[in-house]
This record gives C-alpha cells, structure tokens and sequence, in this order.
C-alpha cells in the first residue's frame, strides 16, 4: 500500500512567475452560444488583470477547439488556462490532457461551467445568463491565478477481482475475467449462483428454456479454475481504494460441511419439516434442509436453521457425515483491485391496494409465480392451474404495466414485461390451444431485434390485445372467477370480462439489500432506488468510485442480452486496470504544513478513512497520500490551519468567494 | 415537464437576490448538471462553486460571502448516508448549524441554508433555488450592502 509513486505534491515549490491566463469560451453549438452572447463574455473576461488571451469556439472540446488552446498556451505563453464550457464531470480530464501536452500542469486548468449551470437553464433569460457567464468566468479566472501543480498519484493494482451478485450479468463478467487469466471471486448471497435467470421458465424471444441455457454457463463457472465462488456469502465491508480493495466476505453457515456433502438430498427426504418453496415463488413446498434445486452450483444441501426444530434426522440420515448445527458464520479477507456489481433485482411485490386485489383473490398471480407454474420443473409439472381449485383456466387475463409507468409505484418502464406477458401467452397457448388469452396493455413495447416478431407471433397465434388499464376487478364468491371493468381505448367502450385467472406484470426493482452496497461501494443512488452510473450514455458500466464497475438490473431494468452484454463490458473495462497493474488517482489531498501543526489530532480523529497518522517523533499530523481521498474534512475541522487541501486550498476558494459579486457593484 | 414551457421572467428592474452555493463535487453539483441537462429553468440568482465534500465549507467562506455582500448562502451536499466520503456531510451539518446559530445572532441565520440533493435530484435542485430565491426576496437585500455604501 505504500510503494505509491509520484506523490510529492510540489506545492511547495515558489510559484513567482507572472501569471497569464487564457480564457476559452465554448459556444457549444447553440447550447451555449444561442442563450449567452459568448463574445460579450469574452470582451469583458479580456479586461481582467491577468488575462492575455480570450477566445470563443463553436465546439472547445473538437479537435480545433484544442488545437487552438494549444495554439494560444505557445502563442501567448500562457501559464494558466480557464475553459469556460459544460461540466467538468465530463469535459475536465479532456482539457487536462490537451493543456499537458503543451507542457503545462494539468492542474492548471480551471473548469467553468456555463452550459448545465447557466444557459441551459435560464434560457429565457438571455441577458441575465451573460451576465451570470461573466460572474462565474471571472470567479474562475480569479481561482485559476491561484492553483499549483499537482501530481497525479500512481497506484499499484492488485490483479485479482471481485464480482458481486451470481447471476447472468455477474457469471458473465466473472467468466470473462477469469478466460482472460485474472483471479475471480464470486459472491452471491443465495445458497445457488444463478440468479433470476435459473427461475424462469423460457426466455423472450426465442422461448428457449431458461435453465437449460442458463446451467451450462452455471457449470463453466463452477469449473473454472481461476474463479472462486463463494455461495450463501454476503460483502460486510469494504475499504481501500482503486488497485487496492480490502474485502471483508462472510460465509453464511450451511449447517453442514460442503466439502463432505454430495448434494444428494437423502437429508431432505427424511426431514419432517415443509415450509413453501421460495424458489417456486412460495408454491409447493420444500424442506428445512434442502438443495436449492436441482440445477444449483454449488449441488450442496442448506439447513434452514429458522424452521429446523432440531430432530436430527438428517444428520442420521447424512451418509457421509456432513451435517454440522453448531457451525458459525465464517469470514474471509480479500485484496481486489476491482469490484464489478451485479446484485440485480427483484420483482415488483404487488399489494391488494394498488394492485386490483393482488393477495384478497387467490386467482390472481404474479408473473412471475405463473413463470413457475409453467415451468416443467416447477411444483404442477408444468401445469398452469388456478390457486383457488387447481383447475387448468381457459381464460386467461394479463395486466401489464403493474409496478411500472404508475406515479403511485415506479414512474420508469420495466422495459421487459410487455415481452415477456408476450411470451407467456404464447406458451400457455401453444401447450394449451384451447385456451383464451386477453392481454391489457397501455402500450407494447418491443424494441429489440426479434421482439417484433414474437409480438405478431401472439397475434397469429390468437392472443388478444387490449389496449386499456383494468378500473375494476373483483372475484367472483362463488366460482372464484376474476371480473375486470376495462375501458378499450381503441374501441372507446368499457367491456366487462371474466377470467379464471389474472397474471399481473410486475415490474422490475431494486433488489434488497441494494442500499448496503450502496452504501459499502459508496455508490450513488438514483431517486428511483436505483444504482447511478458514472455517465448514462458514455459510461454506463463505470461509476463515480475509480475501480468499480456495475452490471445488470442494479443500475435499471435489463433484458438478458443487455445483461450479458454489460457483464462482458465490466469485464473488459476493469481489464483495462488489471491488466496495467495501475492506475491513476487524483492529486487533491490533504496537506499538513508541520510548521504550524501542533499535534492535537483534531484531524485525525475526524478523518473518515483513517488516512492521518501521528508522527509519533515529530508530534505532527502526517497524510497517508494513498489514503487520503481528498475530501478536505480535516482541513476544515484544524484549529490551527495547519492543514490545506491542495486545489481547494482556502485561498483558492476565497478567490472565488470575493469574485462573485462584483460584477453587479461595478455595474451598479 | 415544466421546463417545457417558458417561465414568468420577472418583469421591471426589481432586485434579483444574489446567492453563493456551495456544492459537493458528488451529488449537489452533479445534481446541477441533472437540472442543467433536464432544462429545470430556475432564477439566474444563483452561482456555484464546486468542492469536494460539503464539509470543506468553513464558516469563514460563508461569513465572507455575507460580508462581500451575498443575500444568501447554500450549502448542498449528498444526503446523510450517501457520503462520497462516508460521513463528511454530518460534519457539514454539525458546522453548518452552528454557524447559523452564530449568524442568528445577527439576524442572518436565515439567509444560510443547508440542503441535500443527491445526484439523480435535478429537478429538486431547481426547486431548492427557486424556493431560497423567493425566501431571500422577503428578507430583501444584505443590509451590509446599505452599511458598506
């Protein structure tokens, strides 16, 4: 952890020179240029002190734009540069790069934004956003005389990853890493790796059977010998930093010895105990000790220890001696470089309030729970049946957009229940063809390649389409049938129609427990519930913390092919650092002038990350670089003003301060 | 969405409040780029200044700001819990209510405000202005401008 090269931040170094800066406007197109008049901006920024050179471009960021930064910094020998364009959260390494090139500090660029925070919105109010363009340039222009070199940190990476979350998106990036010779450890927190995946009974739009696609890739994992699954595991807590990730992973106990058991279930056939089989959406039952099913990697047994009543059947019946009730919780350390997300999602929980009576009427299920009952392996063999008499329904409705597309649930669209509602329709039909089916849809919505197809296939095959949302379903006391009020919007006319069974299309959310690792990888969370990606079009896989990545139904409902297609894009992206053996890290940190630091280690005790030690000799606080993330807590909290954060330094930021009212006063 | 239609723009020459947001590089100010990139139109009384953490902010920027003249002070950052650096922000909440405790004394606790908006939060980040904006305009302006003349 400490053979960090580069660190010295040479602030220290005297900075006499002169300086002299360039100040680049962007027009950004119209985005800018058709709300701020960008060369009234530049002819005032021009008459500041210090300022050699202003320019407007049409686009900063294009190849001219840069070659023309580039021109001025040799043209006008400028020693400090201010872009005045978008975000820095998208543009500023670009500029950084561009300015380095000329030989400046790439820490001499000073990032105005006056697109996101200025015309875009206050486009209407043209000559107040120039006004407002001027202020936050000039405040700018003042911080940017002000900044030091800094130098970029290079850290080590430890060449060995983690993914969290075993389903198809996590076996996917798991797998790529581990064919591209890196270490992999695969954490799921169910006793089976697989995910959602391994409960579905065919898959849109091909209808190829879920788990029979699905348990090959299971099995490759489970062979592959750089990757290391740790089932019936959950991520406890997480520090470091990019390169260097301290991964605390506990092992839930199974009860019993998985390297003795055999996955062949003897346990579960004794075991006097049923509780409702989770793994069929609670249909049917299971046992208290069981193998999840029977595809599951690892094939091993679980005891249940909340319904076990301890008769110790299953040890008797145990061949090779594997049960275990007095096993504890077990903990693994890991050192990672990178950490791939993959912790999925699950489906919408529907209530009787919202949701016309979900849970008062046993014949209305979710999809997913009809996704079981389909399933040759699923607890009918395959039969769909009403809940209320096991009959097999000949009518059959379907409500889509449930826990989607609604303000009282979830505004977003799923993206993948109009398909599969779709699909199930289709294959109920096909076993089944004297059944009728009635899908009630706001719109349909099959966007990729050979989504449209399998839509015109329900059509031929018979299903019916009905364009409106269901204002009143009841069951019916006697024959427990489902009566639904819907208005056909197509038609104009409300129909009333009776059902055997009603299918809901719940939607997709975030998955429990997706708030702790939010909360470990120090991620950010949409309002939504959702994870946050680094950039919703450019980086969809990265996130704001250097070295993790996300995959799958965490940052948004995917289909599997999107799901996929995300795991071996994490993979390749975190290959970028594993396989460099380093990566870069921001030079702002804390600072600690020892002439002034008295030891009273106020900072320290404040420091979320433990990067301040105590130079036990000196008496004087002393950052740990490759620790130290920047945040500037402690400089704020030192009583002495000892501390300093190196480009947010207090002069720096009070430049700003007294920069951003002048404008007005000189005006007025 | 709202920003589909034009605002009212005030009319006349009436005094437009002047205000100083700090926002945390990980939420807040990613939460301005949201309403920014949304087109969430909100008053031009507004100008930030990016930090790291919101517990960078030292009562001495706020005091400054006040005393250059500032109608009004911001301090946004991510929400309790979501922390780009664990916990900065309830240092920040710490600082900040002390430091209005201290500007009550001098009636200028209210022209200091503490939010949290999140990174997904564009729409609420232009609410937050629009609503300080209308606060600020019923103190009406820094009486420190008036002293100072």
């Amino acid at each position: 952890m400490s053979d960090i090269k580069g660190t010295e931040t040479k602030s220290t170094i005297q900075d006499n020179e002169e300086k002299r800066v360039g100040v680049f406007v962007c027009e950004c197109g119209v985005n800018i240029g058709g709300v701020v008049n960008t060369k009234a901006v530049a002819e005032y920024i021009g008459t500041l002190p210090g300022v050699k050179v202003t320019s407007v471009n049409k686009f900063t960021c294009s190849d001219s734009g840069q070659a023309d930064i580039q021109s001025k910094i040799k043209e006008h020998n400028l020693n400090r540069v201010v872009v005045a364009a978008c975000s820095p959260k998208t543009h500023e390494p670009t500029f950084r790069a561009c300015i380095e090139q000329m030989g400046l500090n790439q820490y001499f660029l000073e990032f105005v934004n006056i697109r996101d925070h200025c015309s875009w919105i206050h486009m209407w109010e043209k000559e107040k956003a120039t006004e407002k363009a001027k202020d936050l340039i000039r405040m700018g222009v003042e911080r940017a005389k002000l900044l030091e070199p800094l130098q970029a940190s290079e850290v080590p990476v430890t060449d060995k990853a983690l993914v969290v979350g075993a389903g198809v998106a996590g076996m996917q990036a798991a797998l790529d890493l581990a064919d591209m010779g890196f270490q992999v450890y695969l954490v799921e927190k169910e006793p089976s790796i697989g995910g959602r995946m391994a409960r579905f009974d065919k898959v849109f739009p091909t209808n190829d059977c879920s788990i029979c696609i699905l348990g090959p890739k299971m099995v490759e994992v489970a062979r592959n010998k750089n990757i290391k699954i740790m089932s019936y595991s959950e991520v406890k807590a997480v520090d470091g930093y990019v390169g260097n990730f301290n991964v605390k992973v506990e092992h839930k106990p199974r009860y019993l010895d998985v390297t003795k058991c055999t996955g062949c279930a003897k346990c579960s056939e004794v075991c006097p105990v049923e509780v409702p089989y989770d793994f069929n959406e609670g249909f049917g039952t299971r046992k208290a000790i069981y193998v999840p099913f029977p595809q599951a990697v690892p094939l091993r047994a679980v005891l249940d220890k909340e319904n076990c009543i301890s008769c110790k059947a299953c040890a008797k019946a145990c061949q090779s001696g594997a049960i275990n009730y007095d096993m504890q919780a077990s903990y693994t350390d890991l050192n990672v470089g990178v950490i791939i997300g993959a912790v999925g999602f699950k489906t919408y929980d529907p209530e009787p309030r919202h949701d016309f009576g979900y849970g008062l009427y046993d014949n209305i299920i979710t999809a997913m729970e009809f996704e079981r009952l389909l399933n040759a392996a699923g607890p009918t063999g395959g039969h769909v049946v009403r809940p209320s008499d096991c009959k097999e329904p000949i009518r059959v409705g379907f409500v889509n957009c449930v826990g989607s597309r609604d303000k009282a649930t979830n505004i977003y669209c799923s993206g993948v229940c109009c398909m599969y509602t779709i699909k199930n329709a289709q294959l109920l039909k096909e076993k089944r063809p004297e059944t009728d089916h009635t899908i009630m849809y706001m719109d349909i919505r099959t966007t990729f390649r050979g989504y449209e197809e399998s839509y015109n296939r329900s059509r031929n095959l018979g299903v019916k389409f009905l364009r409106g949302r269901p204002v009143e379903v009841k069951e019916d006391p006697v024959t427990k049938n489902i009566k639904v009020r819907v208005e056909d919007t197509l038609a104009g006319e409300i129909r009333n129609l009776e059902f055997d069974l009603l299918v809901l299309a719940t939607g997709i959310v975030p998955n429990e427990g997706i708030g702790q690792i939010q909360q470990l990888l120090k991620l950010s969370k949409a309002a939504d519930g959702l994870l946050m990606e680094a950039h919703p079009k450019l980086k969809p896989v990265d996130t704001t913390i250097d070295g993790v990545f996300l995959a799958g139904c965490a940052s948004g409902p995917k289909d599997i092919p999107y799901a996929v297609s995300q795991g071996s894009a994490c993979a390749s992206r975190a290959t970028i650092l594993l396989k460099n053996k380093k990566a870069i890290t921001e030079g702002i940190t804390a600072v600690v002038n020892p002439d002034v630091c008295v030891g009273c280690q106020v900072c320290i005790s404040m420091c979320p990350f433990q990067a301040i030690k105590l130079d036990e000799q000196a008496g004087k606080a002393n950052v740990v670089k490759a620790l130290c993330k920047g945040c500037g807590t402690c400089v704020t909290a030192c009583p002495t003003g000892a501390l300093e954060q190196s480009h947010f330094k207090n002069k720096q930021i009070l430049a700003q301060v007294k920069n951003v009212f002048k404008f007005q006063e000189v005006a007025a | 969405m709202s920003s589909e239609v034009a605002p009212e723009i005030p009319k006349g020459n009436g005094w437009e409040p002047n205000i100083l947001a700090f926002c945390c590089n990980w939420c807040s100010y990613a939460g301005a780029d949201l309403a920014g990139v949304s087109r969430f139109q909100y008053p031009p009384t507004v100008k930030i200044l990016r930090v790291m953490c919101s517990s960078r902010v030292e009562p001495a920027f706020i005091l400054k700001a006040l005393n250059d003249g500032a109608d009004g002070v911001l301090i946004a950052g991510c929400h309790i819990g979501d922390c780009h650096y664990i916990d900065g922000n309830k240092n920040a909440e710490v600082r900040i209510n002390n430091t209005k405790k201290a500007l009550a004394k001098l009636g200028f606790d209210k022209r200091l405000r503490l939010e949290w908006i999140s990174a997904s939060e564009g729409l609420r980040f232009s609410e937050v202005i629009r609503d300080f904006t209308e606060e600020i305009k019923k103190l009406g302006q820094n009486p420190v401008k008036e002293v100072k003349k």
